[in-house]
């Protein structure tokens, strides 16, 4: 049970990552993002790109610390990051925009997420296949407890780093001009025009925190397990989960609803078969509908 | 010959997915119901269906192949209580998610369908988990040859087409028809109209998922063989989407054209990049169909939002 409550906190520690960049656009922008899990697996494989040109150089081959991967996995996330910050912020010119000169509704820029996610599903496949990829080989280092607990050495990076980046983007959100301007344009957007603020410049910001945050959760997520181009796609219903679960545009309740799914997923298996998993995800954002539809710290009554 | 055969197979799925169409025109097209779970109506639709229409396995079959009921029903049942067990599982969903705000509705029925699908591949007593069932009968196979079957069954799914066009169309024209789309238009005057919106978009949801229900049945005994990898979001879900959002929203014709064009775009794409590309390169090759089908929805989207046709002005009859 302790073993799983550990899991839990990891699965739930990326979830929460993943997530606060997919409630940052639905608070800013009120657009759900169906490609963001897609853009997760090109952050993903992005940092591959790199690794793998890494090892056929062979440089940057030294084992980090305890953990099971190389330097070049870490000098990996700065190209992964600038690639995803760059098609955040060129998918929202080219599709979202368009769309919200038109000033249609929130619902048709879903709709087109979908095909965004599809096309770059599409790309991963054409370029890197089907099959599994790893970013580096071999066995993966475990601590052992005496009571028979045990977790990998990884993953402890793979906590740190998640909330790591979360606080950094909680203090740029707080304690920022920038910051407050976004957070003033996700309370009222016209309110926010009206006062001065450049509203398409703070989308731009927007949608580059979504990337730099996609990029970092794909890259641990692929350190957790691997990378595939589904991965994206089947991260994103817990994401959705656990955004639901927090609230409409909240952070913490993000982070909140996160922990509470990856904690859920894992302690079900107990008693579930391990493919249920995204199961109960659902079964628990769909309670929460119910009970509390504006989610455990949502803000808006509406 | 197999050019023909190639033509008619594509034929018969073309008519069920305008059939799928139709279904979502029906939620989202008139009444603005976002169903994002069509996958999980097509699979209920064709495994009710498998289990009414099959027999229970005997013999040594029986060791492989697990399910929890067959009836042995004919075709023409099977079908129907597909539709009406679809029509029962969106009753429920209905119940539970017809309350949120439309974007919640989307997430939440894509999650129950993609949970339905997992349920399916676990609970193998039911319908024999991740292998499925194979052998359903297909009707009046035995009035051609069997090279010929897919004659017979184009006709079949035609017909059903024809009398579920022409259904919605009496329904649309209608003064219920009307009050749905003053639904979608503004919520709250119809509401002020004293139209109880709840209870009409139930019942748009459950018309819906009754022609999802039937569509999946006629996909399941057109293809003989159905297990849950079928049922993914991708192939049961977005692809109907685009072929309505294409087609134009809100439009009936349009739906069985956008279905029409998007599944020639999907079937014959594979054919004619498998030809153009290299043999190294043919096992991705088919995934170029993923981003044909993801512009396409872009593009309507964002440049030609009222797809080929658009809604028509409609006039009702009193």
């Amino acid at each position: 049970m302790l073993e799983l409550t550990i899991y839990g906190i990891v699965l739930g520690s990326i979830i929460a990552l993943g997530s606060v960049g997919l409630t940052l656009i639905w608070g800013i922008t009120d657009l759900f993002n169906c490609a963001h899990g897609d853009q997760i697996t090109v952050g993903a494989y992005s940092a591959f790109i790199f690794t793998s040109l890494f090892s056929k150089l062979n440089i940057l081959q030294g084992k980090v610390g305890p953990f099971s991967f190389n330097w070049g996995i870490v000098i990996a996330f700065i190209p992964a990051i600038i690639i995803s910050i760059a098609l955040a912020i060129l998918i929202d010119r080219w599709v979202y925009k368009p769309l919200r000169k038109a000033g249609v509704h929130s619902i048709t820029g879903f709709i087109a997420s979908i095909g965004v996610a599809w096309v770059l599903r599409g790309l991963i496949y054409i370029i890197w296949g089907a099959d599994f990829h790893f970013y580096t080989q071999g066995l993966r280092p475990t601590i052992v407890f005496s009571n028979g607990v045990k977790f990998r050495v990884d993953e402890i990076f793979i906590v740190i780093v998640s909330w790591l980046s979360v606080a950094l983007v909680y203090l740029f959100l707080n304690k920022t001009k920038k910051g407050k301007a976004l957070r003033a344009l996700a309370d009222n957007h016209n309110l926010a025009r009206i006062s001065g603020i450049n509203t398409e410049n703070m989308l731009i910001w927007a949608w580059g925190i979504a990337g730099l945050l996609i990029a970092i959760a794909g890259v641990l997520y692929g350190i957790e397990t691997q990378l595939r181009p589904e991965m994206g796609w089947i991260f994103l219903m817990p994401l959705f989960a656990a955004v639901i679960l927090g609230g409409q545009g909240s952070i913490t309740g993000a982070l909140v609803g996160g922990l509470i799914l990856g904690l859920a997923q894992q302690l079900s298996t107990a008693w579930l078969e391990p493919s249920y998993k995204p199961a109960v995800a659902f079964i628990i954002m769909i309670l929460v509908l119910i009970i509390r539809p504006r989610g455990i710290l949502g803000r808006r009554t509406t | 010959m197999g050019m023909l055969n190639f033509l008619i197979s594509f034929a018969v799925m073309a008519t069920i997915y305008s059939i799928f169409a139709i279904g979502l025109n029906v939620q989202w097209g008139y009444t603005g119901l976002l169903n994002f779970g069509i996958a999980g109506f097509f699979a209920i639709g064709a495994y009710t269906s498998a289990l009414f229409t099959l027999k229970m396995p005997t013999g040594a079959l029986a060791g492989y192949v697990k399910q929890a009921f067959g009836l042995n029903l004919p075709f023409l049942v099977g079908v129907l209580a597909a539709g009406a067990v679809s029509a029962i599982i969106g009753l429920l969903i209905g119940l539970l998610t017809l309350r949120l705000k439309e974007g919640y509705l989307a997430i939440s029925t894509l999650g129950i369908a993609e949970s339905i699908r997992i349920f399916f591949n676990n609970e193998s007593w039911l319908a024999n988990g991740p292998q499925g069932l194979v052998g359903l009968p297909q009707p009046l196979h035995n009035i051609v040859p069997p090279s010929y079957y897919n004659y017979i069954y184009l006709l079949i799914v035609a017909a059903f087409l024809i009398v579920i066009y022409i259904g919605v169309e009496r329904g649309i024209r209608s003064p219920w028809g009307r009050v749905l789309r003053a639904i979608r238009e503004d919520e709250i005057m119809a509401a002020a109209d004293g139209k109880n919106v709840v209870a009409f978009k139930m019942q748009s949801l459950v018309l819906g998922a009754f022609i999802m229900g039937m569509g999946g049945a006629l996909y399941a005994h057109f293809a003989a063989a159905i297990q849950p990898g079928v049922f993914e979001a991708l192939f049961g879900t977005f692809i109907i989407w685009t072929m309505l959002t294409l087609g134009g929203t809100g439009n009936n014709k349009g739906a069985i054209i956008g279905a029409w064009v998007v599944w020639a775009v999907w079937s014959w794409s594979t054919f004619i990049i498998m030809k153009v590309v290299p043999e190294s390169f043919s096992t991705r090759a088919p995934f170029i169909r993923y981003i044909l089908i993801g512009l396409l929805l872009v593009i309507i989207v964002v440049r030609y939002p009222r797809g080929i046709m658009g809604e028509e002005k409609q006039v009702s009859k009193f």
